[in-house]
């Protein structure tokens, strides 16, 4: 009976000491990659262009903002809201390691953002040419 | 009586004492005696949440675009309405998947003002009455307001630094130069 609560002791110990790494769930490559697999099922899809990312992360798409409104014309440097002038972090992983590493908050915050930028959700090829472009983005 | 009414007799005298009690109280804290018998006409925030009652995803989510603004601050009928509308928020989609969304509604309803007496609901903190009374033109000046670094009625931090953590003292408020 005692080993039991031995081992269990073992196994939370060895549970608290992973979640207190600083551990990314994943990587922003990672998540690049899924974006690709869900675009893949598209019809023509041909890979991702960071050229063609840059371009939609900088122009408006019919509303009043585009990305770059919050974001700065340079994801590597700190943004400002549009509406409430809180910064926000860099967007660029090279310039911010805790970007797309999660995939439950870049879920979230393209489906807010898109709807405030394109009053839609965005196509999994548009996340994959921006993400593409983010990477490119040096500090 | 039987003693089963009796009980229940007693029960209802010693629930209108308590709310003779609660409502003088409330009137002992009006000092402009206004129609729902408390201050603000009813409009007024609660106490600041304590660092304790505090909730992580609440702290997380609401300060992702703004201050995490307290949950006192305004009825909970308020923050149901606040929460149901989140991809329509004053001009932003800041939706919730629905397990967060939950949370935080949860926390914010059960820590909203417990001084709130009127049937109103405000979905901005800025249209209550207790929020202009405070705010109005005999306590601020209009330039204040104008001032870049204010930008909005919404940006409490301008000229409490402390807002984020519940704290709006008059010691504490610093206005920017």
């Amino acid at each position: 009976m005692f080993r039991i609560f031995h081992l269990l002791g073992l196994v939370l110990v060895a549970v608290a000491g992973l979640a207190a790494q600083p551990v990314f769930a994943e990587t922003s490559s990672e998540i690049l990659a899924s974006i690709e697999k869900e675009a893949a099922g598209t019809p023509g899809f041909k890979g991702f262009s960071a050229a063609r990312g840059e371009h939609f992360f900088k122009a408006k798409h019919g509303g009043e903002w585009s990305c770059a409104s919050c974001h700065t014309e340079n994801p590597a440097t700190p943004g400002k809201h549009a509406k409430t002038a809180k910064v926000i972090d860099p967007l660029a992983p090279s310039a911010n390691a805790e970007r797309f590493t999660s995939p439950k908050k870049v879920d979230k915050w393209f489906k807010r953002n898109c709807n405030d930028v394109l009053s839609r959700v965005c196509t999994p090829q548009e996340k994959g040419d921006v993400l593409a472009y983010l990477l490119t983005v040096k500090k | 009586m039987s003693i089963h009414k009796q009980k229940n007799f007693r029960m209802l005298a010693a629930a209108l004492l308590a709310i003779g009690v609660t409502m003088s109280a409330a009137q002992a804290d009006d000092d402009r005696n206004e129609k729902y018998g408390a201050k603000y006409g009813g409009e007024n925030h609660g106490k600041p949440l304590q660092p304790a009652q505090t909730n992580a995803k609440f702290q997380k989510e609401c300060s992702g675009c703004h201050i995490a603004y307290m949950p006192g601050l305004l009825p909970a009928e308020s923050w149901r309405k606040v929460m149901a509308g989140l991809d329509k928020h004053f001009g932003t989609d800041a939706s919730l998947d629905a397990q967060d969304n939950k949370e935080i509604t949860t926390f914010l309803v059960n820590n909203a003002s417990n001084r709130w007496g009127a049937p109103t609901a405000p979905l901005k903190i800025t249209e209550a009455i207790w929020f202009k009374r405070k705010h109005d033109d005999r306590e601020i000046s209009p330039a204040v307001w104008k001032n870049p670094l204010v930008k909005s009625p919404a940006n409490c931090a301008a000229c409490h630094p402390q807002a984020e953590h519940g704290d709006f003292s008059e010691r504490n408020i610093r206005m920017p130069e």
